[in-house]
């Protein structure tokens, strides 16, 4: 009982002896404030949940996303054996739901490390050295903000061909500039700080300064942004899963799921809905972690 | 004739680490003078004048005994009474007019919406008296001020400007914070003699919050010095030099004087005492 | 000879049409050990005279001349080691994510040293912060605490030259107190050269020997700390502070 009291006093400290001990206990007092918001730590446990389901698939699903049982098609909710019902080639769709998961996590995981991390590259090195440096690179992101997703999607499958991939690499394309306007707007006004005066007046280099004094404080906001934005990446994943752009059948991807339910809504309701649901529910969840985050990383941010 | 009485205040913002007592049990009276509060920062003093008008928000807690505005008592009053007080009979200039006044009206707009607030008369009326009240506060073009925004003033006519709107609707009780201490040392002087000319010539009482113990000295006729949510002494001002509290004592050493060169300044040592031992009463 | 000097120096910022002229024609010198105090109220120059110095105001012309080393557009390493700068706001002067032990650690480490640790442990020490406060961040750290932070990381290269600006504007008059006698301090334990900027003329005349009136840019009266005590200034604009300020 003491040991772990005086754990906790150790990482609720003030005053810490060491660098491990700085850093372990700003971890801990950020993880404290972070649990003391209700509705991030539901957001939290819904996509802990959903990363479970994911490495946990073969185990959890009932039947076999892919298996077709034509004599079975079109079921409702808890027909035989079949809890969300079954489509309409007779495939249990809460099992689709599950392999699904593993896609939206696979799309998730990869725009969320393409995209912020090219912004934050762009918009650091562009706010930083200024003059033409800066007008070049915001000029290229002008030019891929300019083009709509969807577009730029078919353009990828003219050229390469559809697929899950190309998907992702057409989102990610999209999806990076805005993290770069974010990235150099902060780094403009981190710039003329006294602590970078400082530091250059040690005789750091711009290399030096944008990596270990720029990107600490952009991070948080970016990884705000990028929770914040992930609901938007689901959902344009969905979209052009829906328009055949982006997973092929027979991929149990949500999107498409929804595309091949469209056309029995109005009967067989569950087929379209259920991974609808799916989507809202992921999409909820990486907004409410979104938002606690953001209460914990730019605390002047957070409404009080 | 006491304009203000506030009993036993206490401000209190509970947190993760328990519960932050930032005024402790202040009390004092006002009547028309000028009452300087001086303290350093944390010492409670911008937070008492905010609880006078019942400025404090969630998760701040205010409580007192009683504050006494000509006999009425502001404890008691709704939010929507208090609106009615605030601006009214009781006013308030702040540090920096770059963050008071608002960025995108003109100037004319924003004092004639004060006055206008309070008052059922028309524009034309309302533009009246505004330039009334800018040429009060020795501004010599009124009219071209009326137009202007407030990034395009100064420091010190930005806060003239503040005078002026905090005084139209004719107050009991002006509550100052920190007016000058944004200001060059030059402005510091005319605008201290405008709301010097100002309160006395409409018989106000003016509460001057400030850090400056020499500028409240000088300006102020009471002052009331604040350590860690207590008031440790009251004194006169002119009788500043003279206090007794080791912490007024502590303060007035570790100025640097161009009249007195020490080789090292007194540093204060601060005695745990000073916050533990209860508010003196800055009652008359 | 002098340790630095300036001359005619004029700084601006921007262009044609925009261009400002934030200092015209400043000339002055100052001696080794000596403290030299730039007095003036806001938009005065006198912080823009500081950062010319350093190299972080670009546009400048003029001579400025450093242990008889004459500055040219660009400062190179060996400049850092000879002057440092202690800024005005305490609460924007450290990093808000990196640790003390870091923003020293990271000063020590780009001007070559090698013993870090046992520096910063002096360093903290000779501020007068002692080890317990080495691996706090800045946000549990007071105003003063952070100056005095500021005022280590200005030594680490063990500089001659300090240049101040306002060091304590920003705190409160006890904190201030402690810090204007820890830099009477450091100038006679290590030798150093000041050049302090100030608007309240009690502080620089505490701690100048020789000081500059300044007002809109150009230096009005540069006197002795003696002719500012006795309210002999002979500018008018110096009589109206002198008397401003009392």
């Amino acid at each position: 009982m003491s040991e772990t009291q005086s754990l906790r006093a150790w990482l609720l400290t003030d005053t810490p002896t060491s660098r491990r001990h700085a850093k372990f206990a700003a971890a801990y007092q950020g993880w404290l404030s972070f649990r003391s918001n209700t509705m991030a730590m539901i957001g939290l446990w819904i996509l802990i949940f959903l990363v479970f389901v994911a490495i946990a698939a073969p185990l959890l699903a009932p039947h076999d996303p892919f298996e077709q049982t034509l004599a079975n098609r079109l079921q409702g909710l808890n027909a035989d054996g079949h809890i969300l019902g079954t489509d309409s080639l007779g495939r249990d769709i809460l099992s689709r739901l599950i392999y699904g998961s593993r896609i939206t996590l696979f799309i998730v995981g990869l725009v969320a490390l393409i995209a912020p991390i090219t912004g934050l590259l762009v918009g650091t090195v562009a706010g930083y050295v200024g003059g033409w440096v800066d007008t070049i690179l915001m000029r290229i992101t002008d030019i891929f903000l300019a083009f709509p997703r969807l577009v730029l999607a078919l353009a990828f499958v003219a050229a390469l061909g559809a697929g899950i991939e190309n998907a992702v690499l057409a989102i990610s394309l999209t999806a990076w500039p805005p993290y770069a306007r974010m990235a150099r707007a902060e780094t403009l006004t981190i710039r003329s700080s006294d602590y970078i005066s400082a530091i250059q007046l040690q005789g750091a280099g711009p290399l030096r300064i944008i990596t270990k004094h720029i990107w600490p404080l952009c991070i948080s906001s970016l990884i705000v942004r990028v929770t914040l934005d992930m609901a938007g990446i689901i959902l344009a994943a969905a979209g052009l899963g829906f328009l055949g752009l982006g997973a092929q059948p027979p991929s149990p991807e949500w999107g498409a799921m929804i595309s091949e339910g469209r056309r029995f809504i109005l009967d067989s309701w569950w087929v379209a809905t259920m991974p609808g649901l799916a989507i809202f529910t992921v999409s909820l969840a990486f907004n409410l972690l979104g938002d606690g985050l953001r209460d914990v990383l730019d605390p002047k941010d957070a409404e009080t | 004739m006491t304009l203000l009485d506030v009993e036993n205040l206490w401000v209190k913002f509970p947190s993760r680490h328990g519960v932050f007592d930032a005024v402790r049990g202040v009390s004092f009276t006002l009547g028309k003078e000028r009452l300087g509060i001086v303290g350093e920062s944390g010492s409670g003093k911008s937070l008492t004048g905010r609880s006078i008008l019942r400025l404090i928000r969630p998760p701040g807690i205010m409580t007192a005994d009683h504050i006494l505005l000509e006999g009425d008592d502001l404890m008691t009053k709704t939010e929507r009474d208090m609106r009615a007080v605030r601006g009214q009979r009781i006013s308030m200039v702040m540090q920096d007019p770059k963050f008071s006044l608002n960025p995108v009206m003109t100037i004319g707009a924003q004092i004639m919406e004060a006055y206008m607030l309070h008052n059922a008369v028309n524009k034309k009326a309302a533009y009246a008296k505004a330039i009334e009240m800018l040429e009060a506060v020795s501004i010599r073009v009124p009219e071209r001020v009326m137009r202007s925004y407030p990034h395009e003033m100064s420091g010190g006519m930005g806060q003239r400007i503040m005078i002026a709107m905090m005084l139209i609707p004719n107050p009991q009780i002006l509550i100052a914070d920190e007016p000058t201490s944004a200001l060059d040392v030059s402005v510091q002087r005319q605008v201290l003699d405008i709301m010097d000319t100002l309160v006395k010539d409409r018989g106000m009482g003016l509460i001057f919050i400030s850090h400056d113990l020499n500028l409240v000295a000088d300006f102020c006729d009471r002052v009331l010095i604040m350590y860690a949510g207590r008031i440790v002494e009251v004194c006169d001002a002119d009788k500043l030099r003279e206090a007794k509290h080791p912490y007024t004592r502590g303060l007035l050493n570790s100025l640097p004087r161009l009249d007195e060169p020490r080789a090292r300044l007194e540093v204060l040592q601060r005695d745990p005492a000073w916050s533990e031992a209860p508010s003196v009463s800055g009652r008359i | 000879m002098s340790m630095l000097s300036v001359e005619n120096l004029n700084v601006w910022f921007g262009h044609g049409r925009d261009r400002v002229d934030a200092v015209k024609d400043a000339t002055f010198a100052v001696a080794r050990g000596e403290s030299f105090g730039l007095v003036g109220e806001s938009g005065s120059g006198k912080s823009t005279i500081l950062r010319a110095i350093t190299g972080l105001a670009p546009d400048w012309s003029g001579n400025i001349t450093v242990d008889g080393k004459e500055i040219g557009k660009h400062r190179e390493k060996t400049f850092f080691k000879t002057v440092q700068m202690v800024f005005q706001d305490p609460y924007a002067s450290l990093h808000p994510r990196h640790s003390v032990d870091q923003v020293l650690g990271e000063t020590l480490y780009l001007h070559g040293f090698t013993d870090i640790d046992t520096r910063v442990v002096n360093l903290l020490d000779d501020v007068g912060l002692g080890a317990k406060f080495r691996f706090r961040y800045p946000h549990q750290l007071s105003g003063g605490q952070r100056q005095r932070v500021a005022i280590a990381r200005a030594l680490a290269p063990a500089p001659e030259v300090l240049l101040l600006d306002e060091p304590t504007s920003a705190l409160d008059v006890s904190v201030q107190a402690e810090i204007l006698n820890l830099l009477a301090d450091l100038r006679t334990e290590h030798g150093l050269t000041y050049v302090m900027v100030s608007h309240d003329l009690s502080v620089v005349g505490h701690m100048c020997d020789r000081l500059a009136v300044m007002k809109d840019g150009e230096i009005v009266e540069i006197m002795d700390v003696a002719t500012l005590r006795n309210m002999q200034a002979t500018h008018p604009y110096s009589q109206h502070l002198l008397q401003a300020s009392l």
